[in-house]
């Protein structure tokens, strides 16, 4: 994946999930997962406990791979794609991990500067500067020296977010970005994606089941189902809410106040 | 006499009447509260299915004082019971709480029946699902151990990335922080050595070769196989946990999806750095445990200390030490794969960290044992 001649527009398909299938052994977990996510959108992957958002985003990160289907970066099969293309792939890609997932044998400072080190040839001094300004981006400019053990739940997350802007990537994936966080920091969390996404077009992908998250910065999403065990909906949540008729999803997106049918196995 | 007590202890919670020819009505009174002596509901259950002809039974809770969660276990016990027989339950009588909580837990329990499609097979299915396991894992492991190698070869040709800071850390880890416990394992082990040797050697006049014993044995046997055991306890088993908190956090995942290789990053510092330590470890361990031996014999068995030291340079040559040595150098890549092997395979939850060093741990000593016991055979082929 390299930028030259690439139109940076919006909408222009920026993912595309094709026919993913998920499965241990016989046991499907999922199937039939098709969306495509444009440039510099907000996508969500929503729905309830155990319907393997998680798991979808682990395909689409390279760390489980499908029984079958697609994940097109760019029009690129990621998954047909030898070890150094997909390295090139994810080298535009930061993950923000649901606990922060930051390296604890290491400072703020080098879990920032790692994914540079990688993969840039800036000096120690450029990297440092870099480095400080990702941390003072999200807040935590003067923690360089601290260990993630030193610092609150808030706060790894945050400088796990700035490791993954580390490299400014063109897509950000967030799981549960609001897990763990108070409802203030939660709510400065989806300010900042939207910022990121006004002022740099980063497309984020966002794994999620915060109701309130999801309708307030989602533009469009997908809606996965634990008992079909695949995609039951998808489009811009905020519509979803008004006009879907699938009871899952009303039930969902309402917390269970309304289209909640009497029988909870039952779809559409 | 004691069914009567039992008798009379149930009727404080509950009375069973019969209405009709084919109901049960089941009055409960008193307080249902954990650790009350309460009915059994299988008694309660075997009680009312004397009766072939009862097909319902209804309930009177107009008595029914505080209850908790041991009602509602006796009556779903009670409803899955005679549900097998085909008794109806008519939960209208019950406190409207316990109703619906009722049907929530049964709900819920129907559930969980719909997920647990697991029963045991037969014998000779769970035979095969065994040894398709052993086979998947030993397949793991023979997978594992390629990957080692070729990031091995990756960092001979200097294209491996690994932080050397890490690595100094490792070997500060295992080699200088090691030294206090290795000092008073060897010593202990040369000492022991030296005893029950004497004793026996003392039979002959002999007590003099008790340097030899002493001597050889540290050098050629004890001196790896104890360290390695130390090293395993000690390192491999941190190497486990560190790797298997790492995976639990997706520190690993987080690691793949910078392209970085956690073989490269993390399993090769490590082995490096035990294969550095360990030998100086061993070397160290010798003579220690030489020197335990030493003070047995020169202490206790009136050998003089230049004779002690004479018969140790006469009975010891650069052979055995190198043998102790080279074991040491093997025992050292065991530890380091087994450790981050289970540590790298590590499930997902605390329990499995705890569950990743165990096998790791006991992994490791097996296969240092089973090293041993192939390096004694081919020393003893090879005539050295």
């Amino acid at each position: 994946m390299t930028e030259q001649g690439k139109p940076t527009i919006r909408d222009a398909a920026h993912i595309t999930v094709r026919d993913v299938t998920m499965a241990y052994g016989n046991y499907v977990v999922m199937k039939d997962i098709n969306f495509t996510i444009n440039r510099g959108e907000i996508f969500v992957v929503m729905g309830g406990s155990g319907c393997g958002k998680s798991t979808l985003m682990k395909i689409m990160l390279g760390l489980k791979s499908p029984e079958k289907g697609q994940i097109l970066y760019n029009g690129l099969n990621f998954w047909e794609a030898d070890e150094p293309v997909r390295n090139e792939i994810l080298k535009h890609v930061g993950i923000l991990y649901q606990r922060g997932a930051l390296w604890s044998s290491m400072t703020l400072a080098e879990n920032v500067a790692l994914p540079l080190e990688e993969y840039t040839d800036m000096s120690r001094t450029q990297i440092r500067e870099i480095v400080s300004f990702k941390l003072s981006l999200v807040g935590l400019a003067g923690f360089e020296s601290f260990y993630p053990s030193e610092l609150s739940g808030g706060m790894i997350k945050r400088a796990a977010l700035a490791r993954a802007m580390a490299l400014d990537p063109e897509i950000l994936f967030f799981d549960e970005p609001s897990a763990g966080l108070d409802p203030i920091s939660a709510r400065l969390l989806d300010d900042l994606i939207l910022e990121l996404r006004e002022s740099l077009q980063t497309t984020v992908v966002v794994v999620s089941h915060e109701l309130e998250s999801i309708l307030a910065i989602g533009d469009n999403s997908i809606f996965l189902d634990a008992d079909t065990r695949t995609m039951i909906a998808s489009g811009n949540p905020r519509t979803m809410l008004k006009e879907s008729r699938n009871p899952k999803v009303c039930a969902f997106l309402t917390r269970g106040k309304a289209g909640c049918s009497d029988t909870p196995g039952e779809t559409l | 006499m004691i069914i009567q007590d039992d008798k009379e202890q149930s009727q404080r919670f509950m009375r069973l009447e019969r209405p009709s020819d084919d109901t049960v009505l089941m009055r409960l009174c008193g307080t249902w509260k954990i650790g009350q002596n309460l009915p059994s509901a299988l008694d309660v259950y075997e009680q009312i299915a004397i009766h072939t002809r009862i097909k319902t039974i209804i309930f009177d809770s107009t008595d029914l004082g505080s209850w908790d969660s041991t009602l509602l276990t006796f009556l779903i016990r009670i409803i899955e019971l005679c549900g097998e027989k085909g008794i109806t339950v008519e939960r209208g009588g019950l406190p409207t709480g316990v109703q619906k909580l009722l049907s929530l837990a049964m709900e819920a329990l129907e559930k969980k029946a719909l997920h647990k499609e697991e029963t045991p097979g037969p014998f000779l299915a769970r035979i095969g699902e065994i040894t398709l396991n052993i086979t998947q894992s030993a397949a793991g492991m023979f997978a594992f151990i390629g990957e080692a190698t070729t990031a091995f070869i990756r960092l001979i040709m200097g294209r491996a990335r690994f932080r050397s800071s890490d690595m100094v850390l490792t070997i500060q880890e295992c080699g200088p922080q090691a030294l206090p416990i290795v000092s008073l394992i060897s010593a202990l082990v040369g000492v022991i050595v030296a005893f029950v040797g004497i004793i026996q050697l003392r039979l002959f006049g002999a007590e003099i070769y008790i340097a030899n014993v002493v001597g050889i044995a540290m050098a050629r046997e004890m001196g790896a196989l104890m360290t390695a055991i130390i090293m395993m306890g000690r390192t491999g088993a941190a190497f486990a946990a560190q790797l298997g908190t790492m995976e639990v956090n997706e520190e690993i995942d987080a690691l793949k999806t910078l392209g970085i290789s956690p073989m490269e990053f993390l399993v090769m510092p490590r082995i490096i750095a035990l294969v550095l330590m360990m030998p100086l470890l061993c070397l160290y361990s010798d003579i220690v445990g030489i020197l335990g031996g030493a003070v047995i014999g020169i202490g206790m068995f009136d050998l003089s200390i230049t004779q002690y030291y004479d018969q140790t340079l006469h009975a010891l040559n650069l052979t055995h030490f190198s043998i102790g040595i080279i074991k040491s150098a093997v025992f050292a890549v065991l530890i380091a794969l087994s450790g981050c092997y289970y540590g790298i395979h590590c499930g997902r939850s605390a329990s499995s960290v705890g569950d990743a060093t165990t096998s790791a741990v006991v992994t490791g000593i097996v296969l240092i044992v089973v090293a041993d016991g192939i390096f004694a055979i081919i020393t003893n082929a090879l005539w050295i």
